[in-house]
């Protein structure tokens, strides 16, 4: 494959995405490619003989029969080093806010070659290795302080092993050397900040581990009811307007990863605009800087090439996987990965391969599942024995929000966390619309044995008893649309009050809202002991003949219904709110009812 | 030197056809095709071998043969000659005049397929449109460089509502140049003199461009009508600094060409047969609303759809739905209850209104009570279908508050006239107004600083009538 020689070949067919070329004896399967006069990116996709198929990243109109094709013998690679984090770039790592500028336009125009990381600007490197240690692959060699969040750490590439014979410090571009291993057969490598990856190849970590640390979004329904692991992964289906987009925002904001990949996949450009007007102006809970210092952005709009689309998930994971390498917890949102499996399909039709169900390719199950795969949490390589994680986030669009469809049978075959979108609860403006019957979570178990060691063994009691309260209420409910809500017990009256409680205060959350859009964990056991204390009383005061009217009318229910509104400093109100719960509703189970308890 | 003319026609299938022996020709150059009759057609290279091209014809293959008809290849995709003298005048879906004026002055031509706006250089949209209609303005906003489509069935009120807004929209206290573009795609005769009629009569006419391609025009030519529209409204747009709304009508049968297409070319089908580039087909049209950073215009967009069956989930609203910033759907029951519009508000949704509403851009009050108004609306409904099961008897007072909301929600807010054009401060006023019917305890969504300012007097006023 490594010849000085440059492979040229010549185009043979043009079909939308697709081109054919023939005379490319020699090429590898997807190498890259340029294309044409205007040498237009592309990868080869299919191999057969002489003649390759080659999915181009670009618009291909105005290209012609007997143009060029360059194999540049490179399969699809990303560039990693400084100067990733804060940057927005589309699905084949090309900066946009360069594009704009190469382009002279607002428009992307075609043909745009820009490097990924800029070749100009300085790094401060400071070294963390000696010359003359022993080093191999993953060890450090010193760090460059990227962003005021962000320590970039600077390793020895995969497969590499031996002596550092020089090592600097100060300020160097990234494509100078900043330091020089020399291997057990006396060969000499220099070390640049700048290293490539394909995006096809998973990078190699040292040991995968299983998921049992809870990475918190500060969501009270996905934090305390369908939590996700720190190298988990989930899923996100549900209809248009159900509030995925919302919901992948939310989580890129709050969630407590150290870096965010964001992945705009086949979506709207708006979006994607409000993320980057937005994060530099929004302040991470726990760090007080803009959430933009530890964010990087990867756009492919709707709009956009539709092969780049399918590019785009793997770039993004590609650089989640060497900030994990790093020993960092990365969170990685893809929006959405059903856009992305139409691209896949696009190209599978026009490949004129035999199609599977819904005209998707047979493979996109195989394809889908490896994607995920890559999300863990692992040992790095390097001596340190370092810990990193990625976490997948993919939201999924089914047509008609008809979850039966491939995409999300895939998904659900794979993610082990659903959050499934409900339209209804989007109408009612019930946000986020997550229906918690539906839902659920595998790592519950696992991640219920961390918090109960945190919160004394209450944490999965309470989880527990608010889903069975919860389910309750839905069969309650069907009782009431057939004879009425007066056929009810008393108890049962309760139940569906403590339902609404739990809803209406605990699980509704306006991410709009300055206080309300995150909740600590802290929080969040705070408030939901309180609704669960209410009910434990409110039914031990029924049971001592208090009405269920003076029961539900107290007037320390707006102080439940407020609890939300509560600032993460002065938390030691909602432990007021519980003392206040057990006082009032002591002293009405104590009277046996009928008394004014204000 | 003019093209060379090929004779070596051999498939004719559909509105495709494929020529032989062909060299230079490139990937999506336009052709022109002459008859044996002197006829000339235009079409475009769809995909291309060594030696063969796979033309789509944009006037259908009716009445070409393999053996007189001739083809040239014109050496470039499909251009528009755009002009600012295009304003106030009426083309035919390729962009050809026919209201008898001489052709435009054109100050450049644009590839109708535009290119895609970076998403780095995009500007957010955030300037509240007032279009009149108080479903619109009260409770799902619209702004400028949105796109909102109308989900609208067969026999609804889609297109007098769609010129009411064309009429209506303006910007508050702006003075910018607006300008209306127009694609009609498969419409009726009728129904697109009744826009023309409308706009003439109205005076929008001036400041309107529009493309119409008819029902009995060829339908492949529809492909190409909104792509033109679009790229006459990006230039007024972003070279003459215009605010352009875009409204396309009817979606629905530009997707049927689309999928006449695809299976001419016998494609695998995705859903219902439509090819599975739909989506992407239709987001390189709806993506290109919006506003540019350091540029003063904007393109906002209606597109116009009529579901199959009312079938929201049919593919065409689907696809839709999953690209535009929210949808207006218009309702069956309340058009036979005679309401126009009949806006049905609950699935109704614009997701941009967050940032285009407010104190400075609407009012201080219109987030609070869009929420109120959509609550009350909701438990209203709710208790309407309850009395249906149980009898109103069944009903609290307060469901029978909220059942009266509803009522009249629809009777006095919902409905307007065709040429009433309500401001956003009567529209407010309207809202508050109907929440005097619901218990005061009741309005848990609105800040008491508000009902404070904006619901007491009118209390005052409801009760000083009752005594």
């Amino acid at each position: 494959m490594a010849s000085d020689k440059v492979l040229r070949g010549t185009i043979a067919k043009i079909s939308g995405p697709l081109v054919v070329a023939k005379g490319m004896l020699g090429a590898s399967m997807f190498d890259v490619v340029r294309v044409g006069r205007a040498g237009l990116v592309g990868e080869i996709i299919e191999l057969r003989g002489d003649t390759v198929s080659v999915q181009v990243y670009e618009e291909t109109s105005g290209l012609m029969p007997g143009e060029e094709v360059v194999d540049t013998n490179e399969s699809l690679s990303v560039e990693l080093g400084p100067g990733l984090i804060e940057q927005f770039y589309d699905g084949i790592q090309r900066p946009l806010q360069n594009i704009e500028k190469a382009a002279e336009s607002p428009y992307i125009t075609r043909g745009i070659i820009v490097p990924a990381i800029s070749r100009e600007k300085k790094w401060n490197f400071a070294p963390s290795a000696n010359a003359g240690d022993d080093v191999e692959a993953g060890d450090i060699l010193g760090t460059v302080k990227e962003t005021v969040l962000v320590e970039h750490r600077i390793m020895v590439p995969p497969g590499m092993k031996g002596k550092i014979t020089e090592i600097k410090s100060g300020e160097f571009t990234v494509e100078e050397t900043v330091a020089v291993i020399e291997d057990e057969r006396g060969a000499r490598h220099e070390i640049a900040m700048l290293s490539r990856w394909p995006v096809r190849k998973p990078r190699p970590v040292a040991k995968r581990l299983a998921p049992e640390v809870p990475l918190s979004t500060g969501q009270r329904i996905v934090d305390m009811f369908f939590p996700i692991a720190r190298g988990g992964t989930a899923c996100v289906p549900g209809p248009f307007g159900s509030g995925k987009t919302v919901i992948q925002h939310q989580l890129a904001k709050w969630a407590d990863a150290e870096i965010v990949v964001y992945i705009g996949c086949g979506e709207r450009g708006n979006e994607m605009t409000d993320v980057l007007l937005e994060f530099p102006e929004l302040e991470d809970p726990r760090s007080g800087q803009p959430l933009m210092k530890r964010t990087l952005l990867i756009a492919n709009t709707s709009n956009m090439p539709v092969a780049a689309r399918e590019a785009s998930i793997y770039t993004g994971i590609t650089i989640a996987e060497y900030f994990r390498d790093m020993g960092y917890s990365v969170a990685l949102m893809a929006d959405s990965t059903s856009r992305w499996a139409e691209a896949l399909r696009e190209m599978s039709g026009r490949l004129e391969e035999m199609p599977g169900e819904e005209g998707y390719p047979a493979y996109l199950g195989t394809r889908m599942a490896s994607f995920y795969e890559r999300a863990g949490r692992a040992i790095c390589l390097g001596k340190d024995g370092r810990e990193g994680a990625v976490s997948v986030i993919g939201a999924v669009s089914p047509p008609g929000g008809d979850l039966s469809e491939p995409v999300t049978q895939n998904t659900l075959r794979v993610a082990k966390v659903f959050w499934s979108l409900d339209a209804q609860l989007a109408y009612q403006r019930h946000f986020p619309a997550i229906n918690w019957l539906n839902s659920y979570s595998l790592y519950t178990a696992t991640l219920g044995e961390y918090w109960n060691d945190k919160y004394d063994g209450e944490w999965d009691d309470m989880r527990v008893q608010a889903m069975s309260i919860l389910e309750e209420e839905d069969q309650l409910k069907e009782i009431v649309r057939l004879v009425g809500i007066d056929a009810l017990s008393r108890e049962e009256r309760m139940t569906m009050e403590t339902a609404k409680s739990l809803r209406e205060d605990f699980l509704h959350q306006n991410s709009f809202h300055e206080i309300d859009t995150y909740a600590s964990m802290d929080k969040q056991v705070k408030m939901l002991r309180n609704i669960l204390t209410f009910n434990r009383l409110g039914l031990q005061a029924l049971s001592r003949g208090a009405l269920l009217r003076e029961v539900i009318n107290m007037p320390v229910r707006e102080e439940i219904a407020r609890m939300r509104y509560t600032p993460e400093t002065k938390l030691d109100a909602l432990d007021a709110t519980e003392e206040r719960i057990k006082d009032d509703l002591g002293r009405l189970a104590a009277s046996g009812g009928e008394e004014d308890v204000a | 030197m003019l093209p060379k003319e090929y004779s070596t026609i051999s498939n004719l299938s559909g509105p495709l056809m494929v020529v032989e022996k062909i060299n230079d020709v490139r990937y999506d150059e336009l052709a022109e095709i002459r008859l044996a009759s002197g006829e000339r057609r235009r079409g475009r290279v769809l995909e291309i071998t060594e030696d063969r091209a796979l033309v789509q014809v944009y006037e259908g293959s009716t009445g070409i043969d393999a053996d007189t008809t001739k083809i040239r290849f014109l050496g470039d995709v499909l251009m528009l000659p755009v002009g600012q003298s295009m304003l106030g005048r009426i083309f035919n879906g390729r962009g050809a005049p026919i209201d008898g004026g001489a052709d435009i002055i054109p100050e450049t031509a644009l590839d109708v397929n535009g290119n895609p706006m970076n998403p780095y250089s995009r500007d957010y949209p955030s300037e509240f449109i007032q279009t009149g209609i108080s479903t619109i303005d009260g409770m799902n906003p619209l702004v400028r460089g949105q796109k909102l489509p109308i989900f609208s069935g067969s026999g609804m009120p889609h297109n007098r509502m769609a010129a009411q807004i064309a009429r209506q929209a303006r910007i508050i206290g702006g003075h910018a140049a607006f300008a209306v573009v127009f694609a009609a795609m498969g419409i009726t005769f009728e129904e697109a003199s009744f826009f023309m009629e409308d706009f003439r009569k109205t005076g929008a006419l001036e400041r309107t461009v529009m493309f119409v391609n008819l029902a009995d025009d060829p339908a492949i030519e529809r492909i190409a009508t909104p792509r033109l529209a679009l790229t006459c409204a990006e230039y007024l747009a972003f070279e003459h600094d215009m605010h352009v709304l875009v409204i396309l009508t009817d979606l629905t049968n530009y997707c049927e060409a689309l999928r006449e297409i695809s299976a001419a070319r016998k494609e695998v089908p995705g859903r219902r047969g439509y090819p599975g580039y739909l989506y992407t087909d239709l987001a390189t049209m709806y993506e290109r609303a919006g506003r540019l950073r350091g540029k003063q215009g904007s393109i906002t967009q209606f597109p116009i759809l009529t579901m199959p069956e009312d079938d929201k989930t049919h593919p065409i609203p689907d696809l839709t739905g999953y690209i535009t910033e929210g949808q207006i759907i218009l309702g069956r029951s309340l058009h036979r209850k005679g309401i126009y519009p009949p806006v049905d508000v609950m699935p109704s949704l614009s997701r941009l209104k967050d940032k285009g509403i407010g104190n400075g851009k609407t009012r201080e009050d219109h987030a609070d009570l869009m929420n109120q108004l959509f609550a009350a609306y909701s438990q209203g409904k709710e208790a309407k279908e309850l009395a249906v099961i149980l009898g109103d008897s069944a009903l609290s007072e307060e469901d029978k508050a909220f059942a009266k909301f509803a009522d009249l929600f629809e009777d006095t807010y919902v409905r307007q006239g065709e040429y009433e054009n309500r401001t956003i401060e009567e529209t407010l006023q309207l809202g508050w107004e109907l929440l005097t019917i619901v218990p005061k305890k009741e309005l848990k969504r609105i800040r008491d600083a508000y009902i404070e300012k904006y619901l007491e007097p009118l209390l005052v006023v409801k009760e000083s009538k009752a005594s």
